[in-house]
């Protein structure tokens, strides 16, 4: 039992014996929270506690870090605003998951049966969720993942909870969207049919191209690791598609980007969660111009929310926060409007406060929990634009 | 499949460099009649030269080219004397010098991905674009889209090609490859230096090898420690096709590998391409066991 418990009060005290800007609020100023849905709660006691379980060490940290810092600067917010009424403070206790499921298995049992949390948030990976989420799940007490994309993550029970979209429903929204402003009529697709991720993309978006009556004029295949892709690509561009539609993971998704693009095909090419990723952007160059994906969130989203977060983001931390951060942070808010909501430390009503949650204003936009306890908000489709991803629309893409 | 003649430009581009780097495997067999199963790595190491020359030197193409080239010549020397020489010296089985290079060839891609992580951070890197004309040739009446670089690497292959040829057939060096091929004895009461030729072999073959790293590299702009695995296997398909130890048939069997993978992709998608290709293997060896351009001992190279 050699856990590293790491408790923010440090960092609360800090922060809270900061200067505080004592400000008349603006009307128009963007604020977070749903103060109106449910009145300020009377029965909660001084401190509420809620887990994090994010890795903070290993590869995983590039994530879980942010994840963590995230958490904190809404937590911040929330204490400062008494958001959980006059004298309570939300206290979280952070776990380190460092990518390892058996590691994420012991934070949750600690959280869960040692520190007695209401609530957790976490874990970072999808992997470490499908093995730590269950104890959370018999124990009774709500989990949300704020980066888990996999299906399946919300089956495991009713307890579980996940703010990221998974990547069946960014997909539909990013059709939707660049058939409208390209004016898709016809569209050649390629996909990996040796790999779930990227079948299961392609069934999204063969799924989404029939709702937008979209044709598809001819569809090929490869094989991960394969490099070549000028056999499939030539015999899709000979049909003069408006758009490529490609579901690959990231190594095959830059070939295929470079390959189209020598080939002279200068059109949109709409990718798969796969295609968003920086690498990808910085490996192809000057080529992804015009590379579709969509995304839960950009930074460059006008929602005044969003933007309000980039800033304070920034100004706390000094780095630009990405998707990851955004989801972070919105879980927290989350969780602590459940908390107002529920006016209880029991965590069976915190679980049913938080599923009642609808139309939350939030940096990822207007938020839902579906029935099965996944998010519902509109996703982002971007467009890259010398090696960044822009937000799609008539102006972008028409440069 | 509308667009025959596209698939044909398709695979020709490709099996340039398959032929390339079956060379090396065919010239080394010919000579020793052992294959040389790290010779993956020596075209890894061409790439990997040619990128750190480009990339991180700022050498241009041409300076990079060349130097590429003869490191992995060099490389493909250290193997003669680290892998085959001294088991060969003490009458071990051919079979042990198979095993050794394959060991060789993990040692030199582990070393490579030792170098990679500092110089790129990680186990892969690219080629910056628009190091080669990247403008694509379109024909709209025939409906074909060529890249430049493609066309570019069939020159460069078959020029290498052809001054292989040269070397072999018309100069005394290269008589003296065919005799030790012929016979290693006989050569060496002749007065050649077997020793040396050996050598100059396996660094023909490894400036072969290199060349083709760096076109395959420039090609598709990604290069990895491993990209030796994407060729290793069709190499040895492209020599058996042909004939082991025949230098036109490494030729025509890369491009024949080429065809059958487009072609397969085009038609039927890419997880078959490698089934279609050892199918045909299979029934061209039941029909024809010594390959398509397959000789006898005697008159091998």
């Amino acid at each position: 039992m050699s856990l590293l418990r790491r408790v923010l009060v440090v960092l609360l005290i800090a922060a809270l014996s900061a200067p505080v800007a004592v400000v008349a609020q603006d009307e128009e100023e963007p604020q977070m929270g749903q103060w109106e849905a449910c009145a300020d709660p009377e029965n909660l006691p001084e401190v509420v506690t809620i887990g994090a379980i994010f890795g903070q060490s290993g590869n995983i940290s590039v994530y879980g870090i942010p994840q963590s810092q995230a958490v904190a600067l809404a937590v911040n917010q929330i204490n400062e605003a008494e958001y959980l009424g006059e004298g309570v403070t939300l206290e979280v206790i952070y776990e380190d998951s460092a990518g390892a499921n058996e590691q994420a298995i012991a934070a949750m049992t600690k959280l869960v049966e040692e520190d007695g949390v209401v609530a957790v948030l976490g874990p970072t990976l999808s992997s470490e969720a499908f093995s730590a989420d269950p104890i959370a799940q018999e124990n009774g007490v709500p989990v949300m993942g704020v980066s888990n994309t996999a299906a399946g993550i919300t089956d495991m029970g009713e307890f579980v909870f996940r703010d990221s979209l998974p990547e069946a429903s960014v997909i539909p929204g990013t059709v939707a969207q660049a058939t409208e402003i390209f004016g898709l009529e016809k569209v050649g697709v390629l996909y990996g049919n040796d790999d779930d991720f990227t079948i299961s993309g392609y069934d999204v978006f063969v799924a989404a191209l029939e709702e937008n009556e979209v044709e598809i004029l001819d569809e090929a295949t490869f094989a991960r690791g394969d490099v070549d892709f000028n056999a499939q690509l030539t015999q899709l561009l000979s049909l003069e598609p408006d758009a490529l539609v490609v579901s690959a993971l990231a190594a095959e998704a830059t070939q295929i980007i470079v390959q189209a693009r020598q080939l002279g095909f200068e059109g949109p090419i709409i990718g798969g969660n796969g295609f968003n990723s920086p690498a990808v952007l910085a490996n192809a160059g000057e080529a992804s111009n015009g590379v579709v994906v969509g995304a839960a969130w950009n930074i460059a989203s006008p929602d005044p929310l969003s933007v309000l977060f980039a800033e304070e983001y920034e100004e706390e931390y000094g780095a630009l926060p990405d998707q990851f951060t955004a989801q972070a942070y919105t879980g927290a808010w989350l969780m602590a409007t459940a908390i107002r909501c529920a006016d209880s430390t029991d965590s069976a009503d915190v679980r049913d406060a938080l599923a009642a949650i609808t139309d939350f204003p939030s940096p990822l936009g207007v938020f839902s929990f579906d029935e099965n306890r996944n998010p519902v908000h509109d996703p982002v489709a971007q467009i890259a634009k010398d090696g960044a991803f822009a937000v799609l629309s008539a102006e972008t893409a028409g440069e | 499949m509308d667009s025959f003649l596209q698939q044909v430009v398709n695979a020709v581009s490709l099996g340039a460099i398959y032929s390339l780097f079956a060379l090396g495997y065919a010239l080394v067999f010919s000579i020793l009649g052992v294959l040389n199963l790290a010779h993956s790595a020596v075209f890894m190491t061409g790439a990997f030269v040619g990128l750190l020359l480009v990339d991180k030197l700022h050498q241009p193409l041409w300076i990079a080219a060349p130097l590429a080239m003869i490191a992995a010549g060099f490389v493909s020397i250290l193997l003669e004397f680290v892998a085959f020489r001294p088991l060969r010296q003490r009458g071990a089985a051919r079979m042990s010098q198979l095993i050794s290079s394959i060991g060789a060839a993990l040692l030199i891609v582990n070393l490579a991905q030792l170098a990679f992580k500092p110089l790129w951070g990680g186990t892969e890197a690219y080629f910056p674009q628009g190091l080669v004309p990247d403008q694509p040739i379109v024909i709209e009446a025939l409906s074909l889209r060529i890249v430049p670089i493609r066309m570019i690497i069939l020159v460069i292959a078959l020029a290498l090609v052809i001054a292989l040829q040269y070397l072999v057939m018309r100069t005394r060096i290269g008589q003296q490859m065919r005799a030790v091929a012929f016979n290693q004895r006989t050569a060496a009461l002749l007065g050649i230096n077997v020793g040396r030729v050996y050598v100059l072999t396996f660094f023909l073959a490894g400036l072969l090898g290199g060349a083709a790293g760096l076109l395959y590299g420039l090609v598709f702009l990604n290069v990895t420690p491993f990209i030796g695995d994407d060729v290793a296997l069709v190499g040895l398909t492209a020599i058996v096709l042909g004939g082991l130890g025949s230098i036109n048939g490494a030729l025509v069997g890369g491009f024949l590998v080429a065809a059958i993978q487009t072609f397969s992709i085009a038609i039927g998608g890419s997880n078959y391409k490698n089934a279609v290709v050892f199918g045909l293997l299979f029934v061209l060896l039941l029909a024809r066991p010594q390959g398509l351009f397959g000789q006898s001992e005697s008159t091998r190279a």
